[in-house]
């Protein structure tokens, strides 16, 4: 496998590895895992490194919503424009063109359903190019970046087999 | 009723005995960290699961024949040609049997008769010696050394066989030690018993788990060797189907005939809905092989460094799922090791000597857990031994 994919396929599982953990798992220079780290930022492979927070154990009030959008295209841009403005806005956690029945979708985090409604309400909504907008609120989140939020995977094997 | 009286010797005599209290101790820890398992910890792929379902769903759960469904048997042979380049008929030189252990049983009770030696290279799984004491074989042991990296070596080999040598129990990829035996380790072994009348018990269920630059080789595909060979293999370890029971023997038909016949009585046939499920694992999964072979990779390099730098010295393992470190510098036994190590940090390994006396002084350590997991292991081992002043200064 090619290293630089061998490398982001650990990272997208587990970012918090020591490089030198890393390193080892690959049988590679600690420097040159370092090396290839850095050129996946510099390059962009990486946006970033992000905890999975289960918001709900930690007591924290949040409330998640996707919005699926409907949008009218520009003849030049296409959907760019529209989606980079939506982009822009601090609240929205993430904006995806989808294939199917709508167009964007956006993610959004917030302190109450109030909060939120009010974004699609005042801010989103208006936008010259937004059709239409349904909102769904996350009830609750069983598994996220692969990861199960809800049971725990239990380990069901016998303590001991030779 | 005097059931000492009833007992057969033989039967009571097998192990496992002392190391069970062991076991069980771990299994009523609930926050105890096991490394001790054999066998995968990935989901058999959902190709497979699917098939299985399927046909439960069209109710196909009547037995096969004995030898296992045609099309199983085609498709073993097919792979086995394919992934080791070893050549047998469908028809008469190929056992579905109820895991690898079922293969090995078989083979042993086809050959072996009261007084036949089987010489069996240690450490290795715990099976074969029981089996051959059961059909009154006698076990002779070999000892692997670390220094020939847990290798079968000629010399050792040629010293062991005598007039009475039926079998030679060849179990590489090895558990507990990561062996592997590279070609020229084979043309070695293989040179010893041309012209004799040992046969090959080949154990290669990891065969599909190795990380040297060489792939599994058979003993089988040398020149010479196949008619004197019985391959086992199966599906648990490489497929992640360790539940399914599904395994096999590949060899010349007449020792194949007698395995059958007696596979007919003892089990009929081996579990329906696993062979259809194994039919779709052998056409369509060979890439979630590769997958995870290379997550088991990542995870032996991880833990052979964090071992040695602890100071638990192990030899690089090229196969299976297995570390088999040193715990010589602590200057207690591998139970005593593995005991205390249980008792004061809740980290469950396997004693060396559970696989053989020249185990003694080792441990066996799995890798079929996530990083996440043998890191949280690592640093209890590491605590367990820096309280005890055993670990390794640089």
């Amino acid at each position: 496998m090619d290293t630089m994919q061998e490398l982001l396929q650990i990272l997208e599982k587990n970012a918090r590895l020591s490089l030198e953990n890393i390193a080892a798992m690959m049988d590679l220079p600690t420097e040159q895992v370092a090396a290839m780290m850095d050129e996946a930022n510099e390059k962009g492979y990486i946006h970033g490194y992000q905890a999975l927070v289960d918001w709900e154990k930690a007591g924290v009030n949040q409330v998640e919503a996707m919005i699926e959008l409907h949008v009218s295209p520009r003849k030049d841009r296409g959907f760019e424009e529209i989606a980079t403005a939506i982009a822009a806005f601090e609240e929205v956690d993430s904006v995806m063109l989808m294939s199917g029945s709508y167009d964007l979708l956006v993610s959004i985090k917030g302190q109450s359903f109030q909060e939120i409604a009010l974004f699609v309400a005042k801010r989103l909504s208006p936008l010259d190019d937004v059709l239409s907008t349904a909102t769904s609120f996350v009830l609750r989140t069983y598994k996220r970046g692969g990861v199960l939020y809800q049971d725990e995977e239990i380990d069901e094997r016998e303590c001991t087999v030779l | 009723m005097d059931y000492d009286q009833i007992l057969a010797p033989a039967a009571k005599a097998m192990r496992p005995s002392g190391i069970r209290k062991f076991f069980d101790l771990a299994a009523d820890m609930p926050e105890c960290i096991s490394l001790g398992v054999g066998e995968p910890d990935f989901k058999t792929p959902w190709a497979i699961r699917d098939a299985a379902i399927r046909t439960l769903q069209q109710g196909r759960t009547r037995y096969t024949a004995n030898a296992g469904m045609k099309e199983l048997r085609v498709e073993i042979c097919n792979y086995l040609a394919r992934r080791f380049g070893l050549h047998y008929s469908p028809d008469d030189q190929v056992l579905v049997t109820v895991g690898g252990s079922e293969a090995i049983d078989m083979a042993i009770r086809a050959m072996v008769q009261p007084g036949d030696e089987v010489i069996i290279p240690e450490p290795c799984f715990v099976c074969y010696e029981p089996i051959t004491s059961l059909t009154g074989g006698v076990p002779v042991h070999i000892a692997t050394r670390p220094e020939d990296q847990f290798r079968l070596k000629p010399e050792q080999l040629k010293n062991a066989i005598t007039p009475r040598t039926k079998l030679l129990i060849l179990p590489y990829p090895n558990n507990p030690t990561g062996a592997v035996m590279e070609r020229e380790d084979l043309e070695a072994i293989a040179e010893v018993l041309r012209g004799t009348d040992v046969m090959v018990l080949s154990d290669e269920i990891y065969s599909e788990l190795t990380y040297g630059r060489q792939r599994h080789i058979s003993i089988a595909s040398l020149p010479g060797m196949a008619e004197r060979t019985i391959v086992v293999n199966g599906f648990s370890k490489s497929y992640a189907m360790t539940g399914w029971r599904l395994g096999y023997a590949a060899g010349p038909a007449p020792v194949l005939k007698v395995m059958t016949k007696i596979h007919q009585s003892c089990i009929m046939s081996a579990p329906t809905t696993s062979q259809y499920a194994a039919i779709v694992a052998l056409q369509q999964c060979d890439d979630q092989i590769v997958k995870m072979r290379d997550e088991y990779n990542r995870r032996r390099r991880f833990l052979v460094k964090a071992l040695n730098e602890m100071g638990l010295d192990c030899f690089t393992p090229l196969g299976a799922f297995y570390v088999f470190p040193s715990i010589q510098r602590t200057g207690l036994t591998s139970a005593q090791f593995c005991e205390q190590l249980l008792q004061e940090k809740h980290v469950a390994i396997v004693p060396g000597d559970a696989f053989g006396a020249s185990g003694e002084g080792y441990a066996r350590i799995s890798y079929a857990y996530s990083v996440e997991y043998l890191e949280t292991a690592i640093k209890r081992i590491r605590a367990f031994l820096k309280e005890h002043g055993w670990l390794k200064q640089d």
